[in-house]
């Protein structure tokens, strides 16, 4: 180690010492100022006027369980519905074909372009627009039979999610790069297939997380569907604080719930994350 | 005289304004290798791809096996194929591109019997074990299972050879196969490439490499501007070319 002795003359020696570590007077105070302002909240809410006797009865009550099934069930099959749309949506906007390219534009101009909860009301409501429905010779039924509260809720907020789904989908497939497609054609694959087995999979690791935004965005979104009398939870919760009064003990029932079932779902998205990241880094196997 | 595998009769492409290829013609008897030399922006990666039909022509033939590629004659004029006619003709080409373009998310062995498997419908196990038979033609018999993020750009290229020969392709074009390559990693692809050329592939090779054009070609093209100033034997054209801007190109790049 000559050398290293040799650079060394006239500099001190740091060789023996370590780096200390840094005090944060700052994170420590901020902490402290978000702790106590917490605690003098957590304090109006124990000392406010709300029975937690009743908070604790109803959050495990039937109606209640039963609204989160619901909503679960409903927060599922709109997103399916949804995610199925906006790849075939993306897939069009995509494609070389003209017509293809501006129907896909204007589902999304159309079911972006209004609020939800006018496309809730307009599915529930078809039957004044169309008061039988069907294919003409094989099967029809009148309009306010079919449309139940759950199909118009599926309706709206699927075909609503799958406009903003597309969006997601195609920025996706536009992030694989070009030589992909090329690869993919070379070896004899159409367009199609060179999507399903090539594109998509690659895409999917790039559209997961906003997708996961998405999902929970649908979950608290169900609620919407309570003005058509789909008995998902905050539907529920009305219901019984209707009979009981009990607003606000129902409204922190509810809430829990919703932060409990997203509680969740962030680690799922985890998971599905890693599973798509097969081959993209050396350890990620 | 032996048959063509490849007929090109004066091809013409054009990027906007830009004429790309003009009026080409070229024939490649089967087995041959061909090489293409030429400066950047000569259009010799938009002649392969054009033999792939990865760009459409804007005018003239190609021909492979005897079959007009990319469009069909009918009442005197010319019909474009479907997108799935054309994916039918590509299937007995093979590619190599200049950057590998491996499946990121299949395994080395996956990418391999991805094409048999998907497009051909063959079965899975048979293709398997061809896959593992070219994997062991390219010296990676040990890396099947290995993602394409795991392996060196030679190993990749190595394995994007492989790919293309499972579509038991009859003829294989490769783009600058080794260009993206560290140099200590040319070699190995160069010398599987050797070995087919040897089995009797017929091969259409754009290159800087003019070692492996000299000593694995049977013809060397040189093309300019879109065009293809000289073509001949390998030793007639890079050892004592007829043409100033051949022999201007090989002083520059020697
Ligand atoms: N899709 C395209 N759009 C517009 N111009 C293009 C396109 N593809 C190729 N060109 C142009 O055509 C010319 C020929 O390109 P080509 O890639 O065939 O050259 P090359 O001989 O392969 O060059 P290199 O040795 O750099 O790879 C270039 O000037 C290029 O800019
Ligand atoms: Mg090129």
């Amino acid at each position: 180690m000559s050398n290293a002795t040799t650079l060394a003359v006239g500099f001190p020696d740091l060789s023996k010492m370590t780096v200390a570590r840094q005090p944060h007077w700052r994170r420590w105070l901020a902490a402290a100022a978000i702790l106590v302002t917490l605690a003098a909240i957590g304090r109006a809410f124990a000392n406010g006027q709300i029975e937690w006797s009743y908070v604790s009865r109803f959050l495990t009550a039937r109606v209640i369980l039963e609204g989160i099934v619901n909503t679960m069930v409903m927060a599922v099959f709109a997103m399916a519905l949804g995610i199925a749309l906006g790849v075939v949506v993306a897939i069009m906007r995509l494609s070389p074909n003209p017509v293809l390219k501006s129907v896909a534009a204007g589902y999304t101009w159309l079911f972006r372009g209004t609020p939800l909860i006018l496309q809730l009301l307009l599915w529930f409501n078809i039957a004044l627009v169309f008061p039988t429905i069907g294919i003409p010779g094989l099967w029809s039924a009148r309009a306010v039979d079919v449309m139940t509260p759950f199909l118009s809720a599926l309706l709206g907020l699927g075909i609503n999610q799958g406009a903003y789904t597309s969006e997601v989908m195609r920025a996706g497939m536009l992030s694989v790069d070009a030589g992909q497609y090329e690869a993919a054609k070379a070896i004899g694959m159409g367009r199609l297939r060179a999507l399903r087995r090539i594109i998509l999979p690659q895409a999917m690791r790039v559209v997961i997380p906003p997708l996961g935004n998405e999902f929970i965005g649908m979950v608290k979104a169900t609620s919407l569907a309570s003005v058509i009398q789909y008995p998902e939870l905050l539907h529920s919760a009305e219901n019984i604080y209707y009979a009981n009064s009990r607003v606000i003990e129902l409204l922190i029932v509810a809430g829990l719930w919703y932060l409990l079932v997203v509680s969740i779902l962030t680690p799922l998205q985890m998971l599905l994350e890693r599973r798509f990241a097969r081959g993209f880094s050396q350890t990620g196997r | 005289m032996t048959r063509h595998l490849v007929a090109i009769r004066s091809i013409s492409k054009t990027f906007g304004e830009f004429q790309a290829l003009r009026q080409v013609s070229l024939d490649v008897s089967a087995g041959e290798v061909l090489c293409l030399i030429g400066a950047s922006g000569s259009g010799k990666t938009t002649l392969l791809r054009c033999i792939n039909q990865l760009t459409p022509v804007d005018s003239g033939g190609i021909w492979l096996d005897g079959e007009l590629l990319g469009v069909r004659e009918e009442g005197g004029r010319m019909h474009r194929l479907t997108e799935r006619q054309i994916a039918r003709q590509r299937l007995k080409t093979g590619m190599v591109f200049q950057r590998f373009n491996l499946f990121p998310h299949k395994t080395a062995l996956e990418n391999i019997t991805e094409g048999p498997v998907q497009v051909q419908g063959r079965d899975r196990q048979e293709a398997r074990s061809e896959a593992m038979e070219l994997l062991r033609r390219v010296g990676l018999t040990a890396k099947a299972d290995a993602y394409p993020s795991q392996l060196s750009g030679g190993q990749q290229q190595r394995v994007a050879i492989a790919r293309a020969l499972a579509m038991k392709p009859m003829l294989m074009l490769f783009d600058e196969p080794t260009s993206a390559l560290d140099p200590e990693l040319v070699g190995e692809v160069l010398s599987v490439m050797k070995e087919l050329a040897q089995s009797g592939m017929t091969m259409m090779v754009v290159t800087h490499e003019l070692g492996f054009a000299r000593e694995v070609a049977d013809r060397v093209v040189y093309m300019d501007h879109g065009a293809i100033v000289e073509s001949g034997f390998s030793r007639d054209v890079l050892g004592a070319p007829r043409e100033a801007r051949t022999r201007a190109f090989l002083s520059a790049v020697i």
